[in-house]
């Protein structure tokens, strides 16, 4: 085995590590609902993900989160709240409300048609 | 205005207010300017007109992006194989590396412009700690032709052989990529046909009359208590009770009745129908979002965005995947540098540029939800509303149907069944329903009711009766035309005396029928016999029919009498009756059904048999007319007949067969297709996929998929009709 070898592989491995840590294990940022009239609200801009992507919201209260999608690819163009049986269709640069009320604790998904962008409601 | 309410959480106010003082600008002018509130058009989930237009723009960005960068790949591809191409063969290296900086210069418009998104969206979702087939495709082109630029500017530092330019790649992955997100946009559309065939069934204007005019207005500004005018061949349009006229009015596209609907006032009418023959004048009761057509439409969509449990292995799957790909793609360059022959570097390129290019999971994210879209369209289409995917999936392994027999597989309505005359010729069958039916005019009895509609409905006229009374336990006495009637059971032919003549042998026949026989008599000399019974739907039979011949066993349950309930089994050929249930017990008798094993089916209305329908593992509600949003059911059938049970299994049978079949289409993809990018076959058979062919592979992936679930517009029931 080269150096250039050598060198390949080691770097091979780091990369690997540090895509396994990028995406799965380091810690995310975490935003917590604004409560204001009885109502949790939280505005998720859509691009390419969505952010905030972990909403952070209290059992037994009512929960609105306003979508809005800023662009145009037809991927993002619909986010699932499937939990909660809702689905919003999300014209591009309207601010589109999804509103529910978690009643159980735990983590609920939301995410695009493809399941390719996600994000996540953490009920306390 | 009298008084208003306001939703602040669903942004609604609910104002009471008098029609013929205030309109809608004046009520949206004191709101704006009496609260500060603005006032938009109400929510009518009707308009897909916008979705319309952003797919058609979307559509035109893609192709022309896909254009481009087709027209670019052509001189690419031809000058990055020399060797292959007359005019170009034997020419010196150096006049080749000039050529390929052209190439250079050529993609680089490609990958800014046509390639962008996958650029920008693959930095956007890294930002989020998140990667999508725009991240693959982005560090495969991105690989590629950054390789290629190096390779060809500082030929020296790169192994013998190597200094190889991958600018074909570049331009014929991003076509091919770009043109599959086209194709798949385009049929992605059709997925949806159903609802927006729906939602062009709204009518866009009303004509009311408002401050005594009649007034031509968009459908929007119709509001709750307007009077709204309706002229033969127009839609009816929104919700609400005819007032003046009547008319035959077309409802098929609503409940699925062929025949017109005779409208009289007090009738109510349905939005979107269409008015046959009279002009009418109605009442509005329910506009924008709750009318009949914007909720059928509210539950499709919202089934339609839902999600089936067999979709939870994809989803846990596509969670990891793309990370996963990415370390596959790092591992096996790893792995061809090290062991691989020569010339090393280039196979270790083009082997994990071709893993980035073909692991994209579109298909897998695609399989569940576009074969549910169609499903559930196409049950909408056929009256069949299916809540959500969970209830399409249970629908599918179902077993036995349960069935309620009042006004499921009854109409629930006693009707005129039989008239038996004396044997001495007293009187003909029409004397007897003529007289029978002038008694009864005057009672409220449902039974009493049922004679009348008889009667009526064989064009006869009924005279007048004076001196009606109600003999309660008895039956009922009048006049009519100077003759003494009697209606009644044998207790009262006793009381008066009245000889039976050998009627007794009908009337015991009709009861084991389920009948309820009366005796008829005038005079004090006995008519014949009259039984009423709540007749069995035309269709009731046929359908439970197919579905045992689909190998499920039919369940009939009811609180009616064992002999009532044997007599409608014995019509209709149920395997099992379930007679002299309580209500309350209803629920339980499915519950025992589902301890045996088996998977049931509840199909009943939605208010009494709700706990029966919850219970059951899919509940089937049979709605009629404006009464669509059964909340206690997965199922409800618009129209009314137990063949729409026959289509709900059937539609979610041939849609979880599709949803596997995609779902198995684009797993063995994925799990084929990456191996062999990777170069598991070249030591073998020296078969290393080109990295423009793991493009094409990914663009038909997903654009086979969107074509797979768009087959399921073919459906047609298959049982019946």
């Amino acid at each position: 085995m080269d150096i250039a070898q050598v060198a390949v592989t080691v770097g091979g491995v780091a990369l690997s590590a540090f895509i396994a840590w990028y995406f799965w294990f380091a810690p995310r940022e975490v935003t917590r609902a604004q409560a204001a009239g009885g109502m949790q609200e939280v505005d998720v801009v859509v691009k390419g993900g969505y952010s905030p992507d972990v909403i952070v919201v209290e059992a037994g209260k009512p929960v609105r989160l306003n979508f809005t999608r800023q662009e145009s690819a037809a991927c993002s163009e619909t986010v699932i709240l499937s939990d909660f049986g809702k689905s919003a269709f999300l014209p591009e640069g309207q601010t589109v409300p999804v509103e529910f009320t978690p009643e159980k604790p735990g983590e609920y998904d939301f995410h695009c048609q493809m399941n390719m962008l996600r994000g996540k409601v953490i009920v306390e | 205005m009298l008084s208003a309410e306001v939703s602040l959480g669903a942004g609604e106010a609910r104002v009471r207010y008098v029609p013929s003082l205030a309109d809608l600008g004046l009520i949206r002018r004191t709101i704006e300017d009496e609260t500060g509130f603005e006032v938009g058009p109400a929510p009518t989930a009707l308009s897909q007109d916008a979705e319309r237009e952003a797919h058609d723009r979307e559509y035109r960005t893609l192709f022309n992006r896909f254009l481009f960068a087709a027209v670019v790949a052509v001189p690419v591809l031809l000058t990055s194989y020399p060797d292959f191409v007359p005019g170009l063969r034997g020419l010196p290296r150096e006049t080749l590396r000039t050529i390929w900086f052209g190439d250079a210069a050529l993609t680089l418009p490609v990958l800014v412009y046509s390639g962008r998104r996958f650029f920008v969206g693959g930095w956007r979702a890294l930002r989020h700690r998140s990667a999508d087939m725009n991240t693959l495709v982005a560090l495969g082109t991105g690989a590629a032709w950054l390789y290629s630029v190096v390779a060809i500017s500082v030929p020296g530092v790169f192994p013998a052989g190597t200094a190889e330019p991958f600018f074909d790649v570049v331009a014929v992955v991003i076509a091919l990529v770009v043109l599959g997100q086209a194709l798949e946009l385009r049929a992605r559309g059709r997925t949806s046909e159903a609802i927006k065939k729906l939602m062009g069934l709204q009518p866009r204007a009303a004509r009311v009359v408002r401050d005594g005019t009649e007034q031509d207005i968009p459908v929007e500004e119709v509001l709750v208590g307007d009077l709204v005018l309706v002229r033969p061949g127009e839609k009816v349009p929104v919700d609400g009770v005819v007032e003046e006229g009547s008319s035959a009015v077309d409802e098929a596209m609503i409940t699925g009745e062929p025949m017109p609907v005779e409208k009289h006032p007090g009738d109510e009418v349905i939005g979107a129908t269409i008015n046959k023959t009279g002009a009418f004048r109605f009442r509005a009761t329910k506009v924008g979002k709750d009318t009949a057509l914007a909720q059928i439409v509210r539950l499709v969509q919202e089934a339609q965005g839902s999600k089936a449990p067999i979709q939870r292995i994809a989803d846990v799957v596509s969670g990891y995947f793309v990370p996963a790909m990415m370390i596959v793609a790092v591992l096996t360059f790893v792995a061809w540098f090290d062991f691989g022959p020569q010339p090393r570097l280039i196979f270790a390129l083009i082997t994990s540029v071709s893993i980035l290019v073909i692991a994209c999971p579109c298909a897998l994210g695609l399989a569940t939800p576009m074969s549910l879209m169609v499903g559930v369209g196409k049950a909408a289409e056929h009256g069949v509303l299916i809540r959500n995917g969970t209830a399409l999936q249970a629908a599918q392994s179902i077993d036995t149907v349960v069935m309620d027999k009042t006004g499921t597989i009854t109409f629930g309505k006693p009707a005129l069944t039989n008239i038996v005359v004396v044997e001495s010729g007293e009187a003909s069958e029409t004397e007897v329903l003529r007289l029978a039916a002038a008694v009864e005019k005057g009672s409220e009895h449902p039974l009493g009711e049922a004679i009348v509609r008889g009667a009526e409905g064989q064009g006869l006229a009924v005279p007048d009766a004076e001196d009606f009374r109600a003999l309660p336990g008895r039956g009922v006495e009048a006049r009519v035309a100077g003759r003494e009637v009697l209606l009644g059971n044998l207790k009262l032919m006793r009381e008066r005396g009245v000889p039976l003549d050998g009627l007794e042998e009908a009337v015991r026949r009709l009861a084991d029928e389920g009948k309820t026989p009366m005796y008829a008599a005038a005079d004090g000399r006995p008519l014949g016999v009259i039984a009423v019974a709540d007749t069995v739907k035309p269709d009731s039979a046929e359908a439970i029919r197919t579905l045992r011949a689909q190998g499920l066993e039919v369940v009939m349950l009811t609180g009616d009498s064992r002999r009532t309930a044997e007599a409608i089994a014995r019509e209709v050929g149920v395997d099992r009756v379930l007679a002299e249930v309580l209500p309350e017990d209803k629920a339980l008798q499915v519950r025992r059904l589902q301890a045996e094993g088996r998977k049931v089916a509840m199909v009943g209305d939605g208010i009494n048999d709700a706990p029966a329908l919850a219970q059951a593992d899919v509940g089937i509600a049979i709605g009629t007319g404006t009464d669509v949003a059964i909340e206690a059911s997965d199922v409800t059938l618009i129209k009314g007949s137990l063949r729409d049970v026959v289509v709900a299994i059937e539609i979610s049978r041939a849609t979880m067969r599709n949803i596997r079949q995609n779902l198995f289409g684009s797993f063995v993809y994925n799990t084929l297709g990456v191996p062999i990018a990777a170069g598991v076959l070249y030591p073998f058979f020296g078969l290393l996929l080109s990295p423009m062919i793991a493009g094409a592979a990914m663009a038909a992936s997903s654009v086979t998929v969107v074509s797979n679930a768009n087959r399921l517009r073919g459906w047609r029931p298959k049982g019946i009709r």
